[in-house]
C-alpha cells in the first residue's frame, strides 16, 4: 500500500533549488528511512510532507504531494493535515507544562475534552513509547525536568497522542546517548505495526537496524531508493557505494 | 613606568567614586524623605494617617487612604485596560506583523512611550473628559476617565517587554505546536505566550509601576478631590497627585505629611520591585 | 513558470478558521487590539497637531515672556539649560560608574549586587518622589532655592539608571577578544578602556543618552518644586525658571491659554520625536 506518492517535487528557498525534481513513492506501515550527507535536503523533503515549509518566508514548492491519493496542497486543511502526519524534531522540546498536558495538548486541539477519554489517550500514548512505566506516578512534574532521552519519548508520545497515520522523525536519536537511542529505535519498530514512518537519521547502522526501504539523497536529488537490504549490500549507484562505505568526500 | 600605575589608580579610584555616586543618591534619597516623613507619620499616628479616611489640612487631620485607594483603583483600573490590549498588541507585533508595517509601528510605539505626560494629561482633558462627561454624564473629571488615559499610557511599556520576551521563547516551540495540528492562534497562545509568561508579568509589573507613580497626566483629569472615592464617575486624587496639589502653599506638619505621602508611595515602589526580583528569580530556577 | 502549490491564499485561511472558531476569535482579538493601539497612537498625534500647528506664530517664539505673547522661547531655553546641565552631571556619572561595574568590578561582587539593587530602586522611583527629594535636599538643604541648578540636579539624578543601563549594555557587547588582545599586547588598563572598549560601546552609550534627554525634556512633576514656575529666562543657574513641559502644565493650571498649550504641545512633541528617531539611527549604527 502507499502512503505518500509525490511527484515531481521542486523546492526553493529564494533561488536556491534545495529539491530538484522528485517522484517517490512511501509505503504505509513500513519504515522509511533517508539518509544522505548534511544539507542534502532531507529535511526539506520531510517538511513537504506536514507542510511545514509553509512558514518558511521565501519558500516556494513545485509538484504534486498526495496522501492516500488526496492532493495535500489543494484545498486541504492544513491542520487537519498535520494531525494526520505528525512530526518528531531533532531536538526533544517539551512544552513547559506538566507531562500529562503536553501529551493531552494534541488531543485537546482536536476537540477531546472528557478527562476520561484524555486520561486514557495519555496512558495510551506513553506507553506506546514505553514511558509509561518510568512516569505514571509522576504525570504532574515538569516535563523539562527529565533527561533528554526521556525528553524525546515524551515528544514521541504528544505526536501519536493526536493519533496520526504517519510519523515524521528528523534525527530523532542524534542529539542522545546509545542507551536512550536504543530505546527510541525500540520504540520506533513497535510502532510500525501501526504507523507509516519515514526517519531521518545520519547513523547508517540504525538505518540498517530498524528501516525496511531506504532513500539516499545527494544535492537535494534522490539517487536510490529501494530495499534496505538491497540497497545497503548491492547498492545500484557508484555514489551509494561511497556514500555507504565511507569514502564520500 | 611609575607615571602609568598613577594614572591607572587615579582612573580607578574615578570610576569606583563614579559607582559610590549612585549608591549615595539611593542612600541620600532614602534618608532625606525617611527623616523629613517619618517624624510626621508618628505625631500623626500611623494608624491615623495611613488608615484615617479623612484629608483636611485646615483641621491638621491628614488620612491619606483616600489617595491610597485612588491610586489603588486607578491603577487596577489602568491594567484592566492595558494589560489585554498592550499583550494582544505584542503578540500582533511579534507574530502577525507584516515586514514592511513592523518599522513605524515599532517606531510610533516608541514615541508613544517617550510622549511626556502633560502632553498625555492635556490630550485626556480635550477628549477625554468630554468624552465621559457627555457618554455617562458626571464632570468627566472621573476615575474612568483617569484608567483608560492611564491604561493608555502603559501600553508602550507593557508591549515593549513583552514582544521582546515572546521573541526571546525559540521558534521550535511555535513549530512543536503547529506540527501537532494546532492552529497559529492556539500555538501562540497555548504555548508560545505561556513560555514567556515571566516576560509577560514583568511587563505588567512595569505598567503597574509606572501607573502608580504617574503625576501631572492624573492630576489634569481625575478631578482631584481629597475624599473616599465613590464611584467609577466621581473624581479621585492619588497619592502623587496629593503631593502635587499642595505642596505649593504646604507648611509644617502639612508639609510633613506630605512629605510622608511620598514615602509611602516611596515604598509601593520598593514592593513592586521585590515584585520583579521574584519574578527573575522565578525565571532562573 | 507555473504556480508554486503552497501558496496560502486568504480564503482558504478562512476555510481553516470556519472550523475553528476559537482561534478565529483570537485572531480578530489580536487584530482588534493592534487597530486599538495603533489608531488611538493616530489619533493622539494627529489631533495634536491639527490643533496646534494653526496655532504656531512667531509671537511664540519672542525673547520675553509676557501675558499677550504667551511666548514658549524662554521655557525653551530653559529646558536646553536644564537638559545640558543635567547631562553634564549624570553623563559621566553614569558611564563611569558603568566602566567600573563592567570592567573593574568582578562577578558576584557585593558592590555589583548593590548596585544592580541600587539602579533597579532608581528607575522605578515615580518622578514625583524625586522631586520631592530633590526640593528637600537641593532647594532647602543646600539653600539654593527654586533654581534651574537644584532643577538639572535632580533630573541628572533621574536619569542616572538609564544612563548606566544602557552604558553596561553596550560595555557588555563588546567582544571579550578586543580585551583580551590590547591586552597581550601589553596595553594597560585605562589605556585599553579608552582606546579599544570605549569606542564601540559608543553608539549604545549615546544611544542611551539621547533617550535621557527625551526624559527631560519631558519632566514635569519633579521640575515644578525644584525649577519653579517662572516662565522667564533666568539670569542666573540660581534663578527660577521653567521648562517647556511646565510651561504647557502652567499654561493648563491657568486655564487661559489653551490654543498655546496646543502649540507648546506640539514643539514637546517634535523634540521628542527627534529624539526617539536619533537614538534609533545612532543605536543602528551599532549593529553595523
Ligand atoms: N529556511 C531556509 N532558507 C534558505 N535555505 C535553506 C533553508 N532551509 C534549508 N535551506 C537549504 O536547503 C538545503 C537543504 O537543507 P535541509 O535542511 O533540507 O538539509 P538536510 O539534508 O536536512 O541537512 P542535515 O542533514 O544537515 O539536517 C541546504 O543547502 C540548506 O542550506
Ligand atoms: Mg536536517
Amino acid at each position: 500500500m502507499i502512503k505518500f506518492e509525490l511527484k515531481d517535487l521542486e523546492v526553493f528557498y529564494g533561488d536556491f533549488q534545495a529539491l530538484k525534481g522528485i517522484d517517490m513513492k512511501i509505503p504505509a506501515n513500513e519504515i522509511t528511512a533517508f539518509i544522505g550527507p548534511s544539507g542534502c535536503g532531507k529535511t526539506t523533503f520531510l517538511k513537504c510532507l506536514n507542510r511545514m515549509n509553509d512558514l518558511v518566508e521565501g519558500c516556494r514548492v513545485y509538484g504534486q504531494v498526495t496522501l492516500d491519493g488526496e492532493d495535500i496542497y489543494n484545498d486541504y486543511d492544513v491542520n487537519l493535515l498535520r494531525k494526520r502526519v505528525g512530526m518528531v524534531f531533532q531536538k526533544p522540546l517539551p512544552f513547559k507544562m506538566s507531562i500529562y498536558d503536553n501529551i493531552a495538548f494534541g488531543p485537546r486541539t482536536h476537540g477531546i475534552r472528557s478527562k476520561s477519554a484524555l486520561d486514557e489517550i495519555v496512558e495510551q500514548s506513553l506507553t506506546q513509547a514505553t514511558l509509561w512505566d518510568e512516569v505514571k506516578d509522576r504525570l504532574n512534574m515538569d516535563a523539562l525536568s527529565f533527561s533528554g532521552g526521556q525528553q524525546q519519548r515524551i515528544c514521541i508520545a504528544r505526536a501519536l497522542a493526536v493519533r496520526p497515520e504517519v510519523l515524521l522523525m528528523d534525527e530523532p536519536t542524534s542529539a542522545l546517548d546509545p542507551i536512550s537511542t536504543g530505546k527510541i529505535e525500540e520504540v520506533v519498530m513497535e510502532l510500525k505495526k501501526k504507523y507509516s514512518i519515514v526517519i531521518v537519521t545520519h547513523n547508517m547502522q540504525q538505518a540498517v537496524r530498524i528501516s525496511d526501504k531506504t532513500a539516499f539523497f545527494l544535492l537535494g536529488e534522490v539517487i536510490e531508493f529501494g530495499d534496505t537490504e538491497k540497497l545497503f549490500s548491492v547498492p545500484k549507484d557508484k555514489r551509494t557505494e561511497e556514500y555507504i562505505t565511507g569514502r564520500f568526500g | 613606568m611609575k607615571s602609568k600605575s598613577i594614572k591607572e589608580k587615579v582612573m580607578h579610584i574615578v570610576f569606583l567614586a563614579a559607582a559610590m555616586v549612585c549608591i549615595m543618591a539611593v542612600v541620600l534619597i532614602c534618608v532625606f524623605l525617611l527623616a523629613n516623613g517619618v517624624p510626621a507619620m508618628g505625631k500623626i499616628g500611623v494608624f491615623n494617617f495611613l488608615l484615617g479616611k479623612t484629608w483636611r489640612p485646615g483641621q491638621d487631620i491628614y488620612g491619606i487612604l483616600p489617595m491610597i485607594l485612588g491610586s489603588i483603583y486607578v491603577t487596577a483600573g489602568a491594567i484592566i485596560i492595558g494589560v489585554p490590549i498592550g499583550i494582544m498588541t505584542a503578540v500582533f507585533m511579534a507574530r502577525y506583523c507584516p515586514k514592511k508595517i513592523y518599522a513605524p509601528l515599532k517606531g510610533a510605539i516608541d514615541l508613544l512611550a517617550g510622549i511626556p505626560s502633560v502632553v498625555y494629561g492635556f490630550f485626556g482633558l480635550v477628549i477625554i473628559v468630554p468624552f465621559v462627561r457627555d457618554t455617562f454624564g458626571g464632570s468627566g473629571n472621573s476615575i474612568l476617565t483617569a484608567c483608560v488615559l492611564l491604561g493608555f499610557m502603559i501600553l508602550p511599556t507593557i508591549i515593549g517587554v513583552c514582544e521582546s520576551s515572546l521573541r526571546a521563547v525559540p521558534e521550535e516551540y511555535y513549530q512543536n505546536a503547529l506540527a501537532l495540528g494546532a492552529t497559529h492562534e492556539r500555538s501562540i497562545f497555548k504555548v508560545v505566550l505561556p513560555t514567556a509568561k515571566s516576560g509577560v508579568l514583568t511587563g505588567v509589573v512595569l505598567g503597574i509601576g509606572r501607573a502608580i507613580g504617574e503625576t501631572m497626566a492624573v492630576i489634569m483629569i481625575a478631578g482631584n478631590q481629597a475624599r473616599m472615592p465613590k464611584g467609577l464617575l466621581k473624581g479621585v486624587r492619588t497619592l502623587t497627585a496629593n503631593i502635587v496639589m499642595e505642596m505649593g502653599y504646604a507648611a509644617d506638619l502639612h508639609r510633613e505629611a506630605l512629605i510622608a505621602t511620598g514615602v509611602v508611595l516611596f515604598v509601593f515602589i520598593l514592593l513592586i520591585n521585590l515584585c520583579l526580583a521574584a519574578i527573575k528569580k522565578g525565571v532562573e530556577q | 513558470m507555473k504556480n508554486p502549490i503552497n501558496q496560502s491564499t486568504f480564503k482558504r485561511r478562512m476555510r481553516e478558521y470556519q472550523k475553528r472558531p476559537a482561534s478565529f476569535v483570537m485572531f480578530i482579538l489580536v487584530m482588534l487590539c493592534a487597530c486599538v493601539t495603533v489608531l488611538s497612537f493616530v489619533f493622539l498625534v494627529g489631533y495634536l497637531l491639527y490643533k496646534g500647528i494653526p496655532n504656531i506664530s512667531w509671537d511664540l517664539f519672542a525673547l520675553n515672556y509676557n501675558s499677550e505673547n504667551v511666548s514658549l522661547l524662554p521655557s525653551l531655553i530653559n529646558t536646553v539649560t536644564i537638559t545640558f546641565l543635567a547631562l553634564s552631571v549624570s553623563g559621566p556619572t553614569g558611564i563611569f560608574a558603568a566602566i567600573y561595574l563592567v570592567e573593574y568590578a568582578k562577578k558576584g561582587n557585593k558592590l555589583v549586587k548593590l548596585m544592580d539593587l541600587t539602579s533597579e530602586t532608581l528607575s522605578g522611583i515615580p518622578s514625583i518622589v524625586y522631586g520631592l527629594f530633590g526640593m528637600l535636599f537641593f532647594v532647602v538643604a543646600l539653600d539654593w532655592g527654586f533654581s534651574v541648578l537644584a532643577g538639572a540636579c535632580t533630573l541628572a539624578i533621574m536619569v542616572l539608571p538609564l544612563i548606566m543601563r544602557t552604558t553596561q549594555e553596550a560595555l557588555r557587547s563588546v567582544p571579550a577578544e578586543f580585551r583580551e588582545g590590547a591586552f597581550g599586547l601589553g596595553a594597560d588598563k585605562v589605556r585599553v578602556i579608552f582606546k579599544i572598549v570605549l569606542p564601540p560601546a559608543v553608539p549604545g552609550i549615546l544611544s542611551g543618552v539621547i533617550l535621557a534627554v527625551g526624559r527631560i525634556v519631558g519632566e514635569t512633576a519633579s521640575l515644578i518644586y525644584t525649577a519653579g514656575t517662572v516662565a522667564e529666562i533666568p539670569e542666573s543657574l540660581f534663578s527660577s525658571g521653567r521648562t517647556l513641559a511646565v510651561h504647557m502644565y502652567a499654561l493648563f493650571n491657568e486655564g487661559l491659554y489653551i490654543e498655546k498649550a496646543y502649540a507648546t504641545g506640539v514643539v514637546l512633541l517634535v523634540i521628542v520625536c527627534a529624539m526617539n528617531l536619533l537614538s534609533n539611527y545612532v543605536a543602528k549604527k551599532l549593529t553595523r
